[in-house]
């Protein structure tokens, strides 16, 4: 009998599609069900964020950052500022950096509580969605308390923070982030025992140790493969040395892994920011450096060289000294490291971004290899991986 | 004569239509009571502005669903493409034909009622296989492979909890079947052919956690996709026309029909129809608690449910059944 050679289907998943966050493009090669060959496209998102922060002063640079990965605003802002003041050979105040680290753990919980959900809603557990959407709202509100933004807060700045938090905010604070630990047991009791959310992620989307490094795998998904290494932890920034907390790591690599990691770093940022709000003593919220940090509004109007000042650092910018630097942050998503060459003048020479979705999003056709169609979804929720950052 | 002829079509298609017109009206209330029991579990208030509480939210709906553009996609075989709603919408509401709502009320009270019904609960996936094969598209068709593999697995286990309860009653009439649970309700002796009955008519009505059919994390809107307008509406009534014949069946053969929770005196003035309507709107709650609650499985592991669990525990249970029946000789005629 003659030999038939049976084509398999390509499927055009995507970039509008339920389960692509964002606009992700694959390209599946299904075999039936089985997935052959799953390759991403991207940058469809793509903003050209890298080239026109070259046309911007430091300062005016910073909102960009928070436009990457739109759910994880603060944390990438932080690497800007880090970078910029590892040129500057700046010292930040204290009390900016336990607000920095503060506002870097709201954004992981903010993360968190909307990748669970969403990995949740991506294997049809449409309820936790819901509930989360709540608890990040009231969060966000937190973000608007300091910075007016919901999202897009521009809040760490090259020296410090904008402006210091409002009065009663710490108390508010410490109030309402312990009422989470009770709502992530809830949220556990939803999904973790579920024999069918278990079903449908233990050893699906497995990555081992080694497969991890040679990816460039960072944050969780590298944690779940067994790595223990935080940016928080081995080279501490700003305050994080000064708080105690744990890093999970996982076992097998699978996506359960990565769920139960995000679980258990929602808590563990709820115990940093608590020791941060116990730490935390008044003083100055950024370096008393007029040349970087603008000078306070009410000085301004009587002072001359104040008004200077203002005047300078709003039109021209400052000059920031020659000099190449990579600083990374631990995002919620992974390492975020932004990479600063800079030629003496007032606006960056080169800013290129490192962004942990960019990584992960490249090991999917490893991962979903011979695993079924649905299993992509599901990997796909479980690397976290949002188009503002991947795409920049 | 020919008048007395006229006079029987007009009763019959009276009888008819009394029938249709509560189902498609309660059709739309249950989709109001799923997204306000939804917006509950999720701590929402769900539809509130159309009408006094929104409950005229599905009329909205559906008067807008109808009075858009019905777009065949070029690709598409047009005739089936067209008969494949159609076809799911008659027979999810041909089958209500044999049910008996109260003592007596009931279009047609055949023998083999519950054959009838079974028939045309499996004559359904016609329809979705219909429509993914005829819109000529990757999601719609692989939702239709997924809803064929699906609905014939668990009717191979539905098949054997309705020779359980047959067993029980010794008649395929559905009256008979609700008069045999008199005395006791079959869902306290025959409680595991239950669950797995209640737990296959998710399945078969393609609900969470077993709607792979339309599965929208990954099949976008499954063997709908390429639906819109009046066709879509047609699906999706038929989508919950079957939910509440589901429910009803599973009242039938295990929660007593129209009979009252006790036999005493405040519970069994109330006329059998209202019971049979609060049992059904039981069933379908536990449809939606299901649905607000549980992820979604995965193809293989639905299959491997189906086969290797559901198959040869119902099929135990039809053995140790009849062993029992007829070891202390207790099989009805």
């Amino acid at each position: 009998m003659k030999e038939v050679e049976i084509n398999s289907t390509t499927l055009n998943f995507g970039p509008q599609h339920p389960a692509a966050h964002g606009v992700l493009r694959l390209v599946v090669d299904l075999d039936g069900e089985v997935v052959e060959r799953a390759e991403p496209h991207i940058g469809l998102l793509h903003r050209g964020t890298e080239k026109l922060i070259e046309y911007k002063t430091y300062l005016q640079a910073v909102p960009y950052f928070d436009r990457l990965d739109y759910v994880s605003p603060m944390c990438q802002e932080h690497a800007f500022a880090l970078s910029t003041e590892k040129l500057l050979n700046l010292q930040v105040p204290i009390r900016a950096q336990y607000i920095r680290v503060i506002f870097a753990e709201i954004t992981r919980i903010l993360n968190h509580l909307l990748n669970i959900p969403a990995y949740a809603a991506d294997i049809g557990a449409v309820t936790p969605f819901l509930w989360c959407f709540e608890k990040r709202e009231k969060l966000l509100e937190f973000h608007e308390a300091v910075s007016g933004a919901r999202f897009h807060a521009a809040y760490f700045r090259p020296g410090g923070v904008h402006q210091d938090m409002p009065k009663g905010m710490e108390e508010k604070l410490y109030n309402y982030i312990n009422t989470l630990p009770k709502f992530i047991d809830d949220l556990e009791e939803l999904l973790t025992n579920n024999r069918i959310l278990r079903q449908r992620s233990v050893d699906i989307g497995i990555i081992t140790k080694q497969e991890a490094i040679d990816w460039g795998c960072s944050g969780p998904v590298l944690r779940s493969s067994g790595v223990a290494w935080d940016l928080r932890r081995s080279q501490p920034y700003d305050a994080y040395d000064k708080v105690d907390f744990e890093v999970p790591i996982g076992k097998k690599g699978d996506c359960f892994d990565r769920y139960l990691i995000r679980i258990e770093e929602m808590r563990q940022s709820i115990k940093i920011i608590n020791q941060c709000l116990e730490q935390i003593q008044p003083g100055i919220i950024s370096v008393n450096d007029n040349k970087i940090t603008p000078p306070k509004r009410n000085t301004m109007k009587k002072s001359m060289e104040s008004l200077i000042h203002h005047f300078k650092l709003f039109t021209e910018g400052y000059r920031v000294p020659t000099g190449e630097t990579y600083c990374a942050v631990e995002a919620p998503k992974g390492e975020f490291g932004v990479f600063l060459v800079s030629d003496g003048s007032s606006k960056p020479y080169r800013c290129k971004i490192r962004a942990p979705g960019f990584a992960h999003l490249q090991t999917l056709n490893h991962l979903s290899r011979g695993h079924l169609m649905a299993d992509i979804a599901a990997i796909l929720g479980s690397l976290d991986i949002v188009f503002g950052e991947v795409d920049r | 004569m020919l008048y007395d002829y006229i006079l029987q079509l007009l009763i019959i298609v009276a009888q008819i239509m009394a029938v249709i017109a509560p189902v498609l009206i309660s059709v739309a209330f249950l989709v109001y009571a799923e997204r306000k029991i939804l917006a509950l579990i999720q701590l929402r208030k769900g539809p509130n502005v159309v009408g006094p509480f929104g409950l005229l939210q599905s009329f909205a709906d559906a008067l807008k669903l109808i009075t858009k553009e019905n777009i065949l996609p070029s690709g598409s075989n047009k005739i089936v493409f067209l008969l494949a709603p159609i076809i799911t919408m008659v027979l999810s509401l041909a089958a209500w034909a044999v049910i008996p709502f109260a003592p007596g009320w009931v279009i047609s009270d055949i023998n083999v009622g519950i054959m009838y019904l079974f028939a045309i609960s499996s004559l359904g996936v016609y329809g979705i296989i219909m429509a993914g094969w005829a819109s000529n598209s990757k999601y719609p068709f692989l939702g239709a492979l997924r809803s064929a593999a699906q609905m014939v697995s668990y009717e191979v286990s539905i098949g054997f909890v309705i020779i359980t309860v047959l067993l029980c009653v010794g008649s395929l009439n559905l009256t008979k079947i609700v008069e045999a649970q008199q005395t006791v309700w079959f869902a306290i002796p025959l409680l595991p052919m239950f669950i797995i009955f209640f737990i296959s008519a998710l399945a078969e009505t393609n609900r969470l956690p077993f709607d792979l059919p339309e599965d929208e994390s990954t099949l976008v809107a499954g063997f709908f996709t390429e639906y819109s307008s009046a066709s879509f509406v047609l699906f999706f009534l038929a989508e919950y026309a079957s939910m509440i014949l589901m429910s009803a069946m599973t009242v039938i053969l295990f929660l007593g029909g129209w009979l009252p929770l006790f036999d005493i005196y405040p519970l069994n003035i109330i006329p059998g129809v209202i019971w049979f309507t609060i049992k059904i709107m039981f069933v379908l709650f536990l449809f939606i608690w299901v649905r607000g609650t549980f992820p979604r499985y995965r193809y293989d592991q639905l299959m491997r449910l189906g086969w290797k669990v559901f198959l040869p525990l119902s099929l135990f249970w039809v053995v140790i059944t009849a062993g029992f029946l007829v070891t202390f000789d207790i099989v009805p005629n």
